[in-house]
């Protein structure tokens, strides 16, 4: 998904629209609250989550013989595990799949992998029918739209919108603003498409490498329906996803459901760990495991750049970002909106492109704190910067140095060449002063801080003056 | 795509090490632990804030306690698994003028309609529970199948007070849950629910609309 | 342990828009009975380029810096950003550098004013101003880069007619950011203002912080919407509260 339009562009349309900032306002204020009472004690918060740091740090270490690990486990319990390098090869394996077993209907859990890959659109081009049917990517899937958030894909609308779409789009569905109801009619539709599938898909929340075993975590039921009433499942999972023993799963779903939606528990932990077995009378057929690449081989071979792998997408870091909150996810114009987008993205399409986007973040580091497995996101943002203006060879880095203008180039000379000589900036400082309120404001950056900020005015007299006429020694 | 594995794991492996990885410290889990009985209130307080109801039974009383919640709802059949223990235990507690009894006994291929709309609500049994956080360890498999938890409207689960353990790390340790030759394993901590309209809570999405658990106190 | 002597750096936002504080930073620690030194030369920490990824242009600035402070003893800052800039991230951007020991070295001896005044000289505060209500901002690299969190407070507390009004949202950003007030100026400024019409809901008629950047984007929020209420540098407020007239 390319952004057809800059980030700021999109940013001041979205803030333009009350409904949006107040939609996701509204929400974001509800989750921080509920995260923050379920973390009451910041000692024991420090702890779980320096663990959960520790295990993914270690699983990315072991990352290629974890997965090798994984895949001969999976085979040992039935279930077949097939590698994609990019996206346009996951999609025509899935597609293979679904062909060579005459499958048409697809019902989907949630995989926000699948959305990287386009894969409902592809799937439809070629005559599969692939049915969102998490109630939130469900909504939006009606309306053609992308999600705004990886854990809550319809947060950026409200229950009017969704009412008219339902009643618009279900057959025989009466207007009705009642959430109850509204979700009994999801209930009912969904139940229907369970019952016909001929195929599931899900994503992976955690793949044990030593028991074979792919962990998905969820409230609705949909993510088990679509694993275990069709005769076919299919895993999609980026190849980071692998952690090596079950009990490092305990804390990262603690970690996992605390840090998203403020529970202490989700509904289900749903293993899975092969198709139907003998003697048992239900489950699929048969489970496929698709590991996708596309582009995270080349951010795990940067040491600094690897720890963005180890993010387990609760989306806390958008539930804290400023910028998210008054923004909205579909400003980004990416499939991982927020602080994990902001850093994913640009690694994942090329540093050039994203450049805009690397510099809407005031670095305010919320999203830092407040990250489940410590991934300093704002550290990697300066970084990627970096990376977008300068060609340093010993990055693999996709595009870098293409963002790099000459105006910002000698913007920052300038500010070097004033800066690291104190006679000129004095001079400089003794004009600003002077003159302190004949600097036109039309000066582009003066132009920009005051769309909605009064001019700053600089003091009569700097600060260095003042101290050389109370003749402060200089040390 | 054997090239494709080849491939990826090729870029791996060049592109590994270079860091310092901190040791896993899992003294933050083991500390949290609590006497049976504060086991048994924690799960009940822990799964009640999510909608699960929940029922008592003396040991060996507990056929009867099924028994006379279907009634009283007047569910027109219970759906169990006739080759465990505990599903033989409530058929020889069966009456025939009760709701019906329906064994989940074939394939679900030919069993697909009633098991999607002819039954009124499923039983099976709970290998253990989570104090911490509330919830119900599951393993599906041949005795109890995979969506008989799953499908109908009202899922009724058996659990002992002893099998309540304190987290799901010390249920993965001492009980194996999720280690065994199970092929699913399930925890379940309420009836299903969603947030996604508004960030208001609905419960009865796709899963069951209610979660009822008989608990057993043989502490 | 009281040091005798500090160095004193006055940032270059201080400098040119809030040197007041500036002067009441370096009188809080002369009456506190330390010496302040204020070499001469004295331009930037560098933070800008280093955000923007412009590191060697970062480096030549910060270098010139680090020479003015040779001698082994504090240098205090009237800035969370700017402290934090210099106590964290010095080290990593001369990484490798010739002169990288000699900044490190560096780094280890740079404080934040309030920190300094609570966690190394202990200062006692007493009131000499009539009551008033203050809300505090904190800027979010004092608050999670530097991990100022409690002394701005507790100095604060130490004054018996000032009421602290808590901010809404204490520790959701200001939307200064540096560049990104000016790159992004449509979200910066909206962040702006949602944090002037917090600072005017607490009914307080200060808002104090210890960073310029914050101070600069408030105020103009303000002045922008027509609001009476007024920012002010946390040194400024408590020097001009506790000295005799």
């Amino acid at each position: 998904m390319h952004a057809e339009t800059g980030f700021r562009e999109s940013a001041a349309q979205a803030l333009g629209d009350p409904q949006i900032r107040a939609n996701f306002r509204r929400a974001m204020d509800g989750l921080m609250a509920k995260r923050a009472a379920q973390f009451p004690d910041p000692e024991d918060f420090q702890a779980m989550r320096h663990l959960g740091t520790a295990i993914r740090a270690r699983s990315l270490l072991k990352l290629p013989a974890l997965l090798e690990q994984l895949e001969a486990s999976c085979l040992r319990n039935g279930i077949q595990v097939h590698w994609a390098r990019t996206c346009e090869e996951g999609n025509e394996l899935i597609l293979g799949l679904l062909q060579a077993r005459g499958a048409t209907r697809l019902v989907k859990g949630k995989s926000m992998v699948s959305e990287e890959m386009g894969l409902n659109h592809f799937l439809e081009a070629h005559g599969v029918e692939a049915l969102e049917s998490d109630l939130g990517e469900y909504i939006i899937q009606l309306d053609q739209e992308t999600p705004s958030h990886i854990i809550m894909p319809a947060i950026h609308k409200n229950k009017t919108q969704i009412a008219r779409q339902f009643s618009q789009k279900i057959k025989d569905a009466k207007y009705t603003e009642d959430v109850d109801e509204l979700t009994a009619l999801a209930r009912k539709v969904l139940r229907r498409k369970f019952f016909e599938a001929d195929a599931g898909l899900s994503g992976v929340n955690f793949a044990v490498a030593d028991t074979g075993t792919l962990c998905l975590v969820e409230n609705e039921g949909n993510g088990r329906m679509s694993t275990h009433v069709p005769p076919l499942h299919i895993a999609v999972m980026g190849l980071e996803k692998v952690v090596e023993t079950l009990e490092d799963v305990a804390p990262l779903y603690a970690l996992l459901t605390r840090s998203a939606t403020g529970q202490a528990v989700s509904t289900y932990l749903n293993l899975i760990r092969g198709p139907r077995g003998p003697g048992e009378l239900d489950g699929p057929r048969e489970v496929h495991l698709v590991i996708l690449d596309n582009g995270r081989s080349r951010i795990y071979a940067d040491p600094q750049l690897r720890a963005t792998l180890r993010c387990i997408r609760c989306g806390a870091c958008m539930n804290h970002c400023p910028v998210y909150t008054r923004v909205g996810g579909h400003a980004f114009q990416a499939v991982y909106p927020g602080p994990i987008g902001t850093i994913l993205t640009p690694q994942m399409e090329g540093v050039g492109v994203r450049h805009e986007l690397l510099h809407g973040s005031s670095l305010c580091g919320a999203c830092a704190e407040v990250c489940p497995v410590e991934i300093p996101i704002p550290e990697i943002i300066v970084r990627l910067r970096r990376e977008a203006t300068h060609r340093d060879a010993a990055s693999a880095v996709e595009g870098r140095g293409t963002g790099r203008t000459a105006t910002e180039d000698l913007a920052w000379r300038l500010w070097a060449a004033v800066l690291s000589r104190p006679r000129v900036y004095r001079l400089a400082a003794w004009c600003a002063t002077r003159f302190r309120r004949l600097i036109p404001g039309g000066l582009p950056l003066l132009k920009a801080w005051t769309l909605s900020r009064a001019k700053p005015v600089p003091a009569r007299r700097s600060l260095q003056e003042r101290v050389r006429e109370e003749g402060l020694p200089h040390g | 795509m054997a090239d494709a594995r080849a491939e990826i794991l090729e870029r791996l492996r060049a592109g590994g090490g270079g860091e310092a990885v901190p040791l896993p410290d899992t003294a933050v889990l083991a500390r949290r632990t609590w006497a049976p009985a504060e086991r048994m209130a924690r799960l009940r307080r822990g799964m009640e804030a999510v909608h699960t109801e929940f029922l008592e039974a003396a040991p060996g009383q507990w056929p009867g306690v099924v028994l006379g919640f279907c009634r009283d709802e007047g569910f027109a059949n219970l759906l169990y698994g006739p080759r465990c223990a505990a599903g033989q235990a409530l058929a020889a507690a069966w009456t025939p003028r009760d709701p019906e009894l329906i064994p989940y006994q074939d394939p679900v291929e030919s069993f697909k309609a009633t098991l999607f709309d002819g039954v009124a609500a499923g039983f099976t049994t709970a290998l253990a529970g989570v104090a911490e956080t509330g919830g119900l360890l599951l393993e599906p498999g041949p005795e109890e199948p995979r969506l008989l938890s799953l499908v109908p409207p009202v899922h009724i689960a058996l659990l002992l007070a002893s099998a309540i353990e304190d987290t799901l790390w010390s249920a993965m340790r001492t009980r194996g849950w999720g280690k065994g030759t199970a092929r699913n394993s399930l925890l379940i901590s309420g009836p299903s629910k969603t947030a996604d309209i508004e960030q208001t809570l609905a419960y009865g999405v796709h899963g069951p609309k209610r979660l009822v658990v008989v608990l057993v106190n043989n502490l | 342990m009281q040091p005798e002597r500090v160095y004193f750096y006055g940032t270059c936002l201080v400098d040119l828009f809030y040197p007041e504080a500036g002067m009441a930073g370096i009188r809080l620690l002369r009456r506190a009975g330390v010496e302040v030194l204020f070499p001469e030369g004295q331009t930037c920490c560098g933070q800008p380029a280093f955000n923007c990824g412009y590191r060697e242009e970062a480096r030549a600035v910060a270098r010139g810096q680090v020479a003015l402070f040779p001698l082994d003893i504090p240098v205090v800052l009237p800035s969370g950003s700017c402290a934090g800039m210099m106590r964290n991230h010095y080290p990593e951007l001369f990484h490798g550098e010739p002169d990288e020991a000699r900044v490190r070295a560096f780094s280890g001896r740079v404080f934040e004013l309030t920190q300094f005044l609570v966690d190394v000289l202990d200062v006692r505060l007493e009131d000499l101003g009539e009551p008033v209500k203050v809300t505090w901002h904190s800027s979010c690299h004092a608050l999670r880069d530097l991990g100022l969190e409690g002394q701005p407070q507790s100095l604060l507390g130490q004054l018996a007619n000032v009421e602290l009004a808590p901010l809404g949202r204490e520790r959701e950003c200001c939307g200064f950011g540096g560049t990104f007030a000016v790159r992004h100026p449509e979200i910066s400024g909206s962040m702006a203002c949602d944090k002037a019409d917090d600072a005017v809901a607490t009914g307080a008629s200060r808002v104090l912080s210890t960073d310029g950047g914050c101070l600069l984007n408030v105020q103009g929020a303000l002045e922008a919407k027509g609001e009476a209420l007024r920012v002010q540098h946390i040194a400024e407020f408590l020097w001009e509260r506790t000295h005799a007239r």
